[in-house]
């Protein structure tokens, strides 16, 4: 089989080194869609008409998401015997300034640079990969994301893809899955199950068809890991797949995406069709005697079936609800009632990588439980908000301080949130923390897919709890009455206590329902659903305690329990709180201090980030004895 | 005549319902797998599932019109009244959340006069909100179709819908 391939691989060079050494100089726009929502597509329009108006012969590529959402647009440059440049915050009118300086001139603009990649770059320019993002970081699953042109098969083989399928091809399926067991790899998804033990319990069963699944139903709010691969690298999920159709015996495998990212979709289409022109994909790959097809189904937005005994219902066209226990496994019963591999889309781009590079090199990355890399969405109050992979056990804090720069206005740390609605908060006393699988859990917080959003001083912890609550009482699909129920029954008691009506007892209330959830429900969803609130109880019942004794929103976000009040000393009457309030709540002329009409107050806030700073006049009460004089000084 | 239906009937170009369901319908063979891929193909072509539409569906597959209309509404992705001819989604992941996001949804609601999941009168607009649309650096989001306003404020809200359509 490699014979074919190596045909195939030399093609995909010869026709890349046509192009990469070509004596043109390459441009490279991160076009995934964070890239695109800052503007990517008017950045490449306004470059291809520039270089069209200069008359300059240059390569213009669309590259997925190098991971650096704060920095985008990010345009990288190549200029021929020189290393790339990577220009960040690049707007139409900067795209031109660089292609006039830098193509035209010579002059690579020091001043809209953020640095450059490779060896030599000039020395008033950072080297990115020394620098505080990158060099903390393990690029394996992300490796070509921004780098390769993902609407080009050649691209991928010529940086290694598709070899590990042609070494496998041929080869006994169980030495692949021992490949994959001895490498330690563990599920992506989340809940890290052995990935070859799950492989091997597929292989197993006889059946007449298996099938292969791809869980790119990426539901959980706050992350965009699977998106930026799709987007990104779309054949190593492709290859990864049709590894496992060949491991386990499979000619047909799904990807089941969320009809939210229709570039990945986009994306997918394309590299499916390349993959067949190339034999790769599609009947008796590489000329052998195996067959694998791939279809995608677009899932219609429900959390829940990101579970797989739910997402196989969804396929086959019912409602997504996850099956009781007991029941087989889907690895033995799943689509159609036949073996079902399903994994992760991080989970099957690894794959080639490991079975071409062999599991030691695997196991050297990360920890002895969790050998690899993590893909992490840093998001919330943090610097520089991004898409990272770093190696498993890497200290928590390292993470937020150098990846992600810090706190956003440098306001204090309060809390980091992984794991999205299953998972957990983590307090500052954790950020020693090694993060890999294990000891995430057992801090009260999970890995889950890869969100991790950081939270500040500003940003209360019952409300982020309550917010969580709130999605999976929506997402629960309502089947088992623990957590139809039980999810119902905790969102109100936080409800009252954001909103001021907590009583005692309440916190000892939540705990109670919240285990009795995790024993009865019969998903996974129910059952992790309470940990957002059973995390922030562990560590933050102060906060909880503040509501409900107090009425004392100490972060000033409960809308109940604060005040907007305007302090007449500080005050100088510069009218823009009164002509910015969306309901006339305020009061006041030139030189009279302004004031709040409290009984048409809204508190939507937007006075108090109008107010100028130099007076910061608008404040913010919170607790009984302060609201209680507000009202009395009123009343 | 009711207003509604005769803006529907304009939304739809004239056209009859029935045969744009046929149209989106057409590709189909009518497997009980096909059921969410159908639904799909009928939004995208009327912008919501008619009843007729579902009728139609349960015919082609041979299963009850009560089934598919139970399949349909267990998907967040499916509407069943006709939205306007912009959609304006506001991202309620867990980013967005914590920077504000829901001030955002508040100062939307209230400039343009209705509820989260409803549409205006004129049909214009319709709101709602969305769990992450995966643009988590610039959060808060809002989306108008596919249009993005990163790091939008509250008082934004107004400038956000003016930019949509010049007439608000």
């Amino acid at each position: 089989m490699t014979q074919k391939f190596d045909r195939i691989e030399k093609e995909a060079r010869e026709a890349w080194e046509k192009s990469e050494n070509s004596n043109t100089p390459h441009i490279y726009i991160g076009c995934a869609t964070c890239g695109n929502a800052t503007g990517a597509q008017s950045v490449v329009k306004t470059i291809k008409n520039k270089l069209d108006e200069k008359n300059i012969d240059a390569v213009v590529k669309e590259v997925g998401c190098i991971g650096m959402c704060f920095a985008e647009v990010l345009v990288d440059v190549i200029k021929p015997g020189h290393p790339r440049i990577s220009y960040h915050g690049v707007t139409p009118e900067t795209a031109e300034e660089i292609v006039e300086s830098y193509l035209v001139n010579d002059d690579h603009r020091p001043d809209l640079a953020l640095g450059y990649f490779g060896e030599g770059g000039p020395d008033d320019v950072e080297h990115i990969e020394s620098g505080d993002v990158f060099k903390n970081q393990r690029r394996v699953i992300l490796k070509n994301c921004g780098i390769i042109d993902p609407e080009n098969i050649n691209e991928y083989i010529v940086h290694g893809g598709y070899r590990g399928l042609a070494e496998i091809i041929g080869r006994k399926q169980e030495e692949i899955i021992d490949i994959l067991k001895d490498s330690g790899l563990r599920g992506r998804g989340g809940a890290g199950f052995p990935t070859g033990r799950k492989w091997e319990s597929c292989l197993r069963p006889q059946a007449d068809q298996k099938y292969v699944i791809c869980n790119a139903d990426e539901g959980d709010p706050g992350a965009f890991m699977d998106r930026s691969v799709l987007e990104g690298d779309p054949h190593s999920v492709i290859e990864g797949m049709i590894i496992a159709g060949y491991a386990i015996g499979s000619s047909k495998g799904y990807f089941y995406v969320r009809a939210e990212y229709p570039l990945a979709i986009k994306r997918l289409r394309k590299a499916i069709e390349q993959a067949k022109e190339k034999n790769l994909l599609g009947d008796n790959i590489l000329g052998s005697d195996f067959s694998f097809d791939l279809e995608i189904f677009q899932g219609a937005g429900a959390f829940v079936c990101g579970e797989s005994t739910a997402l196989v219902m969804s396929i086959e066209g019912n409602r997504g609800w996850p099956k009781p226990l007991p029941r087989p496994r889907t690895t033995e019963e799943g689509l159609w009632g036949k073996p079902t591999l399903l994994n992760n889309v991080k989970t099957f781009s690894v794959v080639p990588q490991i079975l071409s590079n062999g599991a030691d090199w695997f196991k050297d990355i990360g920890t002895e439980g969790s050998p690899g890399t993590a893909v992490f969405a840093l998001t919330g109050k943090i610097k520089r908000s991004g898409l990272i992979e770093v190696p498993m056990g890497i200290e928590l804090g390292k993470i937020i301080r150098e990846i992600g720069g810090g706190i956003l206005d440098d306001k204090k740390f309060k809390a980091v949130q992984t794991g999205g609605p299953s998972g957990g908060c983590l307090p500052e006393d954790k950020l020693d923390l090694a993060v890999d699988f294990d000891t995430l859990v057992k801090a009260g917080s999970m890995m889950g897919s890869g969100g991790m959003v950081v939270i500040d001083e500003s940003t209360c912890m019952v409300d982020v709890a309550r917010y969580f609550l709130d999605f999976t009482f929506e997402e629960s699909c309502g089947q088992c009455v623990p957590c139809r129920q039980g999810t119902q029954q905790m969102l109100e008691v936080l409800n009252d206590i954001c909103e001021g009506r907590g009583r005692e007892g309440d916190i000892e209330h939540l705990l109670e329902l919240g285990d009795s959830i995790i024993k009865g429900s019969i998903c996974g969803l129910g059952q992790t659903a309470p940990n957002p609130v059973l995390s922030t109880v562990q560590y933050f019942r102060d906060e909880y305690e503040a509501h409900i004794k107090d009425k004392a929103c100490p972060a000033l976000v409960c809308k109940n329990l604060i005040i907007f009040q305007i302090d007449e000393e500080k005050c100088s009457a510069c009218g823009r709180c009164r002509k910015a309030c969306p309901v006339e709540a305020i009061s006041g002329e030139k030189k009279v201090p302004h004031k709040i009409d409290q009984s048409k107050c809204t508190k939507c806030g937007i006075c108090f980030s109008e107010c100028p700073e130099r007076f910061s006049a608008v404040e913010r009460l919170t607790g009984k004895e302060k609201l209680a004089a507000v009202s009395g000084k009123e009343g | 005549m009711n207003s509604t239906i005769e803006k529907v009937i304009l939304l739809n170009g004239g056209k009859e319902l029935q045969e744009q369901t046929s149209k989106a319908l057409s590709a189909f063979e009518g497997k009980r797998s096909e059921v969410i891929p159908m639904l799909q193909a009928v939004q995208n072509e009327i912008g919501y599932l008619p009843e007729e539409a579902i009728r139609e569906i349960a015919d082609l597959i041979g299963m009850p019109e009560s089934k598919v209309y139970g399949t349909a509404t267990f998907y967040s992705q499916f509407y069943f009244s006709p939205r306007g001819e912009r959609t304006v989604k506001v991202c309620l992941g867990t980013a967005c959340h914590v920077r504000g996001g829901m001030l955002v949804m508040e100062a939307l609601e209230r400039e343009m006069g209705i509820k989260s999941g409803e549409t205006t009168e004129d049909f214009k607009f319709s709101l709602e909100r969305v769990n992450c649309v995966g643009s988590c650096a610039l959060a808060p989001v809002v989306m108008v179709d596919d249009d993005v306003f990163g790091r939008v404020e509250s008082k934004e809200a107004k400038e956000v819908l003016k930019q949509s359509d010049p007439e608000v």
